[in-house]
């Protein structure tokens, strides 16, 4: 599975990197899954992804929850939690 | 009707107030959120999603102004650098009574804490540059419209 994947604020800086296009195993299955293989995957995703509860997420362009599934997904973000106002 | 901006230039509250009232309104609430100098910060940086940030503030608004039945909504926020003093949000809402501008208005402010992608980083005279962390409060004001 290809995904477009972006990164903001502290992840983005922990990856080192804004975005980037990955091939994804088929097992993972949901923005959770994601995160766990990101994190395994390299130094930046360890730094980026060690506390998973701190990590909020947009499929598509629609903000929500990790245990929400990738199927047909083709951009996800991952983020902080959000401090604009 | 609804007037939704994400800039990286200046907001003119002035020049913004003057075009959200030209047709006149029963009743309308503001709130202005400007960068504070404490502790010494020099700079804060509000970073942003290029299509979502601007996507949420037009979701926002359009369930304000459907709920509280508002003649008139301006929402701007600004991103990328800015220095103390500048405005940061800016949020004007008409209706024909008081209650609706008023909760609206509030309404906006809490939710604009959880539901639009921005993410503020501070820089400090002394070198030091931090994100800003989300407050477990905002989360429960926000809830507190649902």
């Amino acid at each position: 599975m290809r995904l477009d994947i972006q990164y903001f604020a502290w992840v983005r800086e922990r990856m080192g990197r804004g975005g980037e296009t990955v091939d994804v195993p088929h097992d993972i299955a949901t923005v959770a899954l994601l995160i766990d293989w990101l994190a395994a995957r390299d130094a930046g995703g360890a730094a980026a992804f060690a506390e998973p509860a701190r990590i909020r997420a947009a499929v598509d362009g629609v903000m929500c929850a990790l245990a929400s599934p990738l199927t047909d997904a083709r951009e996800v973000a991952l983020f902080p939690p959000v401090t604009g106002g | 009707m609804i007037h939704t901006a994400v800039t990286t230039q200046p907001i003119d509250v002035a020049a913004a107030l003057a075009a959200h009232d030209a047709h006149g309104h029963g009743a309308s609430a503001s709130f202005i959120g400007r960068v504070r100098g404490d502790g010494g910060l020099l700079e804060l940086f509000l970073e942003h999603h290029s299509a979502m940030t601007g996507a949420a503030l037009e979701a926002l608004s359009g369930e304000a102004v459907h709920r509280w039945s508002l003649a008139q909504l301006t929402l701007f926020h600004r991103v990328g650098p800015m220095v103390p003093g500048d405005v940061i949000v800016l949020v004007l809402t008409s209706s024909a009574h008081r209650a609706e501008a008023l909760s609206a208005c509030a309404f906006l402010i809490d939710r604009l804490k959880t539901d639009v992608p921005l993410w503020k980083r501070e820089s400090f005279a002394d070198g030091r540059s931090a994100w800003v962390e989300a407050r477990a409060g905002d989360d429960a004001r926000a809830a507190g419209w649902d």
